[in-house]
């Protein structure tokens, strides 16, 4: 064969084969752990980012998702351009590279046996950006969860609001929120699950608000970006600044569970509602 | 093109049937406001100057200016009274309200103090306090909008600010009291819609509102922030656009020569459109408010399906 032709190719095959740089540690670790413990690094547990359907795979009993407003899509409200090209333009990359219609999958299904209304980020659309479309998808989450007396679970993935809907992506904070509180009034819980990185108007709007907020390692959860703080204050920040574990320091989430536990974790928290 | 008369006149037949003409009322009242401000001479850019401009009322203008028998009520019960955001009892032509809003401060140690109306946690949640309080005296709540966002910073970070934010835009919905949201200058970003979630949201003629300052969307989408400009133009955040897109339900004309120019006249026109959204908001009981408030924000938004 042709890449075993001298001893170097094959080598670099091999390598580029079994072998990836972690993305966190730059150390160099099998592939095939990376991919058995679902993107998390054996040498420094960083959790990578999941895709929405890596998520929902690892969450709910198999075959028990049911997706629901899978045909919601970006428009282009305020047919925005900027230096790069249009709007219109990046939504349509972003759907055509990654099969989703929006930066946010939801459905329902069940955790061994326990039915939830799920929403799950996914940050390789337009980095999960929170748009009108995403705002509706999880808004009607929280309104199915609250027809039904289900609990809602999301997982935020988001660098904040898609700037290029203007001020219609900021109105979706409110929106999410409106829907929040509704299942506050009817008491059905709503458990909130941070992954990195959760940050701008998601964190704050709908992923810091659970009734359990739960983050995995590492994530970076902020409302402010860190350089903008730097510029603003010139001081000196905390190396665990705006960190999983900084929030769990300063009270903002309940508990930080590792990947590998998150099914069995949620499942324990949904055996107490007894509603 | 038709004269403000005309498209007045227009309004008045449509507004006999307001649910069926609600996207026509709307192109219509944002036709009127572009109108009233005059020929199209302004940018978005220079529209967003005169949002800041330093001589606009800010909010203990409008406390004492527009309301009488003004009560200051400080603090978060937790943490600090954060300056930023103002607020107590006040009365509107003799009815009892609570006014909170951003205040950016007149002289230079006000402003220092106030972090130039950029609010910390404490702040919201101070306002949250407020608010509920106004729930249990039974006074509807006037929030007044001025601010370029939420202050980024250490200690706002370390004590929630993305929670206490979030913690409103829930609470805000829960409110059974009604709620007029007003944007009077600034409307920047979370920041601003810490307080803005109302059953009514205006906007002054002249004053913006938009998800992110043109200067940091510049920075981000243009790699460089003297696109301001440009990021101003993209992002639309006058008050014309947002009637159309329906975020705002009403834009107050400001006097001839803006806000800054003649608070006097600013606070009577403010002052009047307030009273007319109060008066039928006060006949509509609790549980009706609160739906009718979520399914305001509901359908904000605009996506294909
Ligand atoms: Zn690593």
């Amino acid at each position: 064969m042709a890449w075993f032709s001298s001893r170097k190719a094959a080598k670099e095959t091999l390598s580029e084969d079994i072998w990836m740089k972690c993305p966190k540690c730059d150390k160099h670790i099998f592939k095939e752990d990376w991919q058995n413990s679902h993107k998390v690094c054996p040498k420094c547990n960083y959790h990578g980012k999941l895709t929405a359907w890596e998520r929902i795979g690892i969450t709910l009993d198999q075959g028990t998702f049911v997706e629901t407003n899978k045909t919601i899509s970006p428009a282009d409200p305020l047919e925005f351009h900027d230096a790069k090209g249009s709007y219109k333009d990046k939504a349509a990359e972003a759907m055509k590279k990654t099969g989703l219609n929006e930066s946010v999958v939801t459905g329902t299904g069940t955790i061994n046996g326990k039915p939830v209304v799920l929403a799950v980020m996914d940050f390789r659309f337009l980095g999960g950006s929170l748009s009108s479309g995403c705002g509706e998808k999880i808004l009607r989450a929280a309104n199915h969860a609250y027809d039904k007396s289900i609990p809602l679970i999301i997982y935020s993935a988001s660098g904040g609001a898609r700037m290029h809907e203007g001020i219609l992506s900021l109105m979706q904070m409110a929106k999410t929120c409106a829907g929040i509180a509704r299942l506050n009034e009817k008491n059905i819980p709503y458990i909130s699950v941070l992954t990195d990185p959760t940050t701008g108007g998601v964190s704050a709007s709908f992923a810091t608000v659970g009734d359990i907020n739960i983050a995995e390692p590492g994530a970076l959860i902020a409302f402010a970006g860190r350089r903008v703080i730097e510029e603003t204050i010139k001081q000196k920040l905390p190396d665990d600044f705006q960190t999983s574990e900084y929030l769990l320091e300063h009270g903002f989430v309940d508990c930080i569970i590792h990947r590998s536990e998150m099914k069995a974790k949620l499942h324990q928290l949904l055996s107490f509602y007894s509603r | 093109m038709s004269t403000i008369k005309e498209l007045e006149k227009k309004l008045l037949v449509m507004s006999k049937t307001p649910e069926l003409f609600d996207a026509e009322i709307r192109a219509i009242k944002s036709e009127i406001v572009s109108l009233q401000s005059g020929p199209k001479t302004r940018t978005a850019w220079e529209t967003v100057q005169l949002a800041r401009h330093k001589d606009r009322p800010t909010f203990k203008d409008y406390a004492f200016g527009m309301f009488t028998d003004f009560i200051e009520l400080h603090g978060d019960r937790r943490f600090s009274d954060d300056l930023a955001i103002c607020g107590g009892f006040a009365r509107l032509d003799g009815e009892p309200v609570m006014v909170i809003g951003h205040d950016k401060g007149k002289t230079i140690e006000e402003k220092g103090d106030r972090r130039f109306g950029c609010a910390l946690p404490d702040g919201y949640r101070k306002a949250m306090r407020l608010m509920r309080l106004a729930e249990q005296f039974n006074v509807p709540i006037i929030t007044l909008i001025d601010t370029q966002g939420a202050y980024p910073g250490l200690e706002g970070e370390e004590r929630g600010q993305a929670e206490a934010i979030a913690r409103n835009l829930v609470e805000m919905a829960q409110i059974t009291v009604p709620i007029i949201c007003t944007v009077v200058g600034e409307g920047g970003s979370g920041g601003a819609l810490g307080i803005g979630v109302g059953d009514k949201v205006m906007m002054l003629s002249n004053s913006v509102y938009s998800v992110i300052s043109p200067e940091g969307c510049a920075g981000i989408l243009w790699r460089d922030n003297k696109f301001a400009p440009d990021a101003a133009e993209a992002l639309k955040p006058l008050a014309e656009s947002l009637l159309k897109l329906k975020v705002v339900d009403r834009v107050i004309p400001e006097p001839a020569g803006g806000a800054h120019a003649d608070h006097a006249g600013t606070f009577a026109a403010l002052k009047s459109a307030i009273l007319e959204e109060l008066r039928p908001l006060k006949k509509i009981v609790p549980v009706k408010l609160t739906k009718k408030r979520f399914d305001k924000f509901s359908a904000m938004g605009i996506y294909n399906e």
